[in-house]
């Protein structure tokens, strides 16, 4: 058992190359540091990436990895716990390895409810490729391809991936190291295919695109977080709620105490309702707060648990026998 | 050099011993003509008879009824001779309907046997297959023997009892028609009826319906008055070494070979694809052997097919993806990283007519070039191809020896003739295949992901799950010593260099190539590679009886080449390589070895015939004596 590891046995002698005040130094220590915390054989970690800044991860973990091709972890990662579903697989990936040329795999290993965490590191730009839009830039994003701004209208990730049918649905910070820890440990714990959306600042080609809800001054105005069973309260004061109003069905923003509203007409999240996730995860300012947190979890069985069911209880009705093969159906005998 | 017309075979069904035969069944691709063609391929088999079958069926799964493109048809070659193809002209043509009739008469020898369902020749079925006229009945067909017959109303009065309504009642003609031409050959209907039964266990009535239609055919003919001629044949049995034989497609043989490869390995394989033609029917085979080591993925499109099978190499089994040309093109990417990362991989390729959708239902061998070279970068890898139906399971087991041994992507190439085509096999004796179990790497003092086998230079193959061995790779360049990612020069020089040292050392580990009929020396050898085996054998085998000097050798091993090949090559004066392709294996003899060598090249979508061959081969000769 790995019960005495700590963070240092999770780092690699690599240099980590990423540029400096990068995000993704955030949260690789904040998953160094919760790896020893989980209990699990460091053996047993797999993390697979695809291309792209983010996808430098695992050559900094000292787990298993394996840094494959621009889109295609998800599909490598499927394979990975195909053969061994006794791994702890993990997919690194950013929002243009995701969700752009690698859109197609993402749906498909949510909708097969893979078991294993997706970290996605949004930052909203191409790191890499020196700084175009990607597919979650916001619209009329200037970039050395769209120096007139981009006209490319944005996808939401979480909104996707709860359309795909994910079944662990998580939005977190890249410097709110405890929140996304716990968010990070949740999808660990997570029985499924597990994704988890991290808003990741690039001070290179995106600086403070994230600031609104990054920003200690202000972003308690501009995010909620979300707790199960807990209503969405939200401000500095805690003075600001998320209603649903009845006959439009749409969310509203209501002030709190007073003239104005009281906390028991509040929405009070549920993990378990999709519906809900749906609307809390397309929510962005000004008029709205982002949410934080575990926005959906449902269990259900996924691919790589009913493959197995379905070769033990095939084997166990027939043990194949190669010699039997060959010599099944019609054979004839020449002397 | 040109292909030329060959003259269709003299052999007639006149003669007092007939030594073999073909028949093609032919029909709407809803007559059931494969599943005719397979039964009395059986019969066949079981009778004796040394055979080859090839189904041809259009890319349409249910074309409109009556249409000249939805004609599907069965070919099956037999007689008491080594048989290896599925034979060049037809001397009993089954036509189901006018267009079956008109697609395939061209290739009937003249007084061949016609066995038509009059019923089917209504004015509306003329029309489709665009006669003007009725060719029964106008005198064009008079250089065949035909029998017409209405099978449709012997068929709908054998099997009224079942009471199947009409349009069900029709679907037993096939049978009807089997019922006939296994008379014709002496052919026996046990195995068919015993498989009707199986087939349908939970409708015993449409086995019944079905048995009820095959045996009045076989009736018909021992009693209804035939034109002369038509008779019983009697085809001798073939000579063929002791065993117990079976009767098997390439595809199936490919399939049983990975089974193979898993239980010699003693590894786990996962075949990760994405349906497509002629490629779908091995990962169909594949699923429904879960009771062995094998497990399937149908993944979202080639790439993740591919990706999944690297993943799942990379974990410790044995990944194998497959595909035809277009989607090996999608591979691409995937199958260098598996070269970079040295990951073993097994991809087999079913090539069918390119480019683009091509010809999914035919055959062709365009996609030698791309095995060999279609990725980005210098990136070699082992490329194999299987020669025969039957010869796809022992390439299918090298295949995976090779790339665990050598820890490097191997492509197999079978293509959509060899899929399909089958032919008896002697089964092998299990206990006699040679073993290779796997060696992961165990933990040891520094180690490294880098670290390799001298003689092989294969990378070792740490499983995650083993603790010490936690490692990293990538498709970032990756340095000889620690296996870190390296921007250096010369360790990307020392790379390169070392991927293509690993697949050429493959070379020292394979047969020295032999020739495969005739001499060792002389003045004509003709190369194939793949499935133009069949027909090159018939030719040189034939050319050979009639005192030709030529020689048949057959290339398995395409990359990399066998070390003796360029000497062996250099021993004949004249070297000819029929290719199902534009000449892409005579590009690459001539750029290896320097040597002069003519293609001959058929790109139809259809396989070559011995007629095609012999007449190269015969036009080889005249041209050395001019």
């Amino acid at each position: 058992m790995n019960q005495a590891l700590t963070v240092k046995d999770y780092a690699t002698d690599q240099e980590v190359r990423w540029c400096p005040g990068c995000g993704d130094y955030a949260i690789l220590k904040t998953v160094q540091k919760l790896l020893p915390e989980l209990g699990a054989p460091k053996e047993n970690q797999v993390f697979v990436s695809g291309i792209g800044c983010s996808s430098r991860f695992p050559y900094y973990m000292n787990t298993y990895g394996f840094h494959t091709i621009h889109g295609r972890a998800p599909a490598v990662a499927t394979g990975v716990k195909l053969a061994n579903p006794e791994l702890d697989v993990w997919v690194v990936t950013g929002d243009g390895d995701g969700f752009s040329i690698g859109g197609n795999h993402m749906l498909h290993v949510l909708r097969r409810n893979i078991d294993l965490q997706i970290l996605l590191f949004n930052n909203e730009i191409y790191g890499l490729t020196k700084g175009q839009y990607s597919p979650t830039s916001a619209k009329g994003t200037r970039s050395p391809s769209s120096p007139a701004g981009s006209i490319d209208l944005p996808l939401v990730p979480c909104e996707v991936a709860l359309a795909a049918g994910a079944t662990f649905v998580a939005r977190s910070i890249d410097t709110e190291a405890k929140h996304l820890g716990s968010c990070v440990r949740r999808s660990y714990e997570h029985k499924g295919a597990a994704f988890v959306e991290i808003l990741q600042n690039c001070p290179i080609y995106n600086d403070g695109v994230f600031e609104q809800v990054k920003d200690r001054k202000i972003a308690t105005d501009n995010r909620v977080e979300l707790e199960h069973g807990k209503p969405l309260v939200f401000g500095a004061e805690r003075n600001k709620g998320i209603r649903l109003d009845g006959q439009t069905l749409r969310l509203e923003v209501v002030e709190l105490g007073g003239e104005g509203a009281e906390e028991a007409g509040l929405l009070v999240h549920d993990e378990s309702n999709k519906i809900l996730a749906q609307l809390l995860a397309t929510m962005r300012g000004p008029e709205f707060p982002v949410a934080v947190g575990v926005l959906y979890r449902e269990r259900k069985a996924g691919y790589v648990e009913d493959s197995c069911e379905q070769q033990l209880s095939i084997r166990s009705r027939e043990q194949g026998d190669l010699k039997e093969l060959l010599h099944s159906g019609n054979t004839w005998q020449v002397d | 050099m040109e292909l030329v017309e060959e003259n269709l075979d003299e052999h007639h069904l006149d003669d007092k011993q007939v030594m073999d035969v073909v028949v093609r069944f032919a029909g709407d691709s809803g007559d059931g003509m494969q599943l005719t063609g397979s039964n009395f391929t059986q019969a066949t088999a079981l009778y004796g008879n040394d055979l080859s079958t090839f189904p041809d069926f259009p890319a349409e799964i249910r074309a409109p009824a009556g249409a000249t493109f939805g004609v599907s048809a069965f070919q099956i070659y037999f007689g008491g001779n080594d048989i290896t193809t599925a034979g060049d002209a037809i001397d009993v043509l089954v036509a189901m309907n006018p267009a079956a009739l008109v697609t395939n008469l061209a290739n009937l020898i003249d007084g061949g046997l016609i066995i038509v369902d009059s019923g089917a020749f209504t004015d509306k079925n003329l029309v489709k297959a665009r006669y003007t006229e009725n060719p029964l009945e106008n005198g064009s067909l008079d250089q065949y023997r035909v029998l017409s017959i209405d099978i449709s109303r012997h068929v709908l009065a054998a099997v009224e009892p079942y009471d199947l309504g009409h349009k069900a009642a029709l679907r037993c003609k096939n049978m009807w028609t089997l019922g006939l031409v296994m008379w014709l050959f002496d052919r026996d209907r046990s195995a068919t009826i015993n498989g009707l039964k199986k087939h349908f266990p939970r409708q015993p009535e449409i086995a019944e319906a079905n048995i009820a239609a095959l045996n009045p055919g076989h009736a018909f003919g021992e009693t209804a008055e035939l034109p002369s001629g038509i008779h019983v044949y009697k085809i001798p049995k073939a000579n063929v070494p002791p065993g117990t034989y079976r009767n098997i497609t390439g595809t199936t043989a490919l399939a049983w070979g990975l089974v193979a490869a898993s239980e010699l390995a003693e590894i786990d394989i996962l075949f990760a694809s994405y349906p497509i033609t002629p490629a779908s029917n091995l990962l169909h085979e594949l699923s429904n052997r879960k009771n062995f080591r094998i497990n399937t993925f149908q993944a979202e499109d080639e790439i993740a097919a591919a990706c999944a099978a690297v993943g799942a190499s990379f974990a410790g089994s044995l990944g194998v993806t497959s595909s035809a040309g277009p989607g090996i093109a999608l591979k691409a990417e995937t199958i260098a990283l598996a070269a970079a990362t040295e990951l073993p991989l097994v991809v087999v390729n079913t090539q069918r007519g390119g480019p683009s959708t091509g010809l999914p239902t035919k055959t062709e061998q365009s996609d030698l070039n791309m095995a060999l070279g279609g990725r980005h970068g210098d990136t070699p890898i082992a490329v194999l191809a299987a020669s025969t139906p039957t010869d796809c399971f022992e390439v299918a087991i090298e295949a995976a020896r090779i790339a665990i041994k050598y820890m490097t992507p191997v492509m197999l190439m079978s293509d959509g003739y060899l899929a399909n085509a089958a032919e008896p096999w002697k089964i092998p004796d299990v206990e006699s295949l040679p073993r290779f179990p796997v060696r992961f790497q165990q933990p040891v003092e520094d180690f490294r992901p880098s670290m390799r086998d001298a003689d092989t230079l294969a990378r070792v193959w740490p499983r995650p799950g083993t603790e010490g061995l936690e490692h990293r790779i990538g498709g970032i360049e990756r340095s000889y010593d620690t296996g870190d990612i390296s921007y250096e020069p010369a360790n990307h020089q020392k790379m390169t260099d070392l991927r293509k040292a690993k697949i050429q050392g493959i070379a020292n580990d394979i047969p020295l190539q032999e020739v495969c009929l005739g001499n060792n020396t002389g003045k004509l050898t003709v190369v194939g590679w793949g499935s133009t085996f069949g027909a090159i054998h018939q030719a040189v085998k034939r050319c050979r009886a009639d005192g030709l000097d030529v020689s048949h050798i057959q290339v398995r091993y395409l990359s990399p080449l066998p070390r003796n090949l360029g000497e062996l090559l250099g021993g004949f004066e004249k070297i000819l390589v029929p290719e199902m392709n534009t000449g892409q294996l005579v590009r690459l003899i001539r750029a290896e070895y320097l040597l002069d060598a003519d293609g001959l090249n058929k790109i139809s979508g259809q396989p070559f015939k011995i007629g095609d061959i012999m007449a190269a081969i015969r036009q080889q000769f005249a041209g050395a004596q001019s």
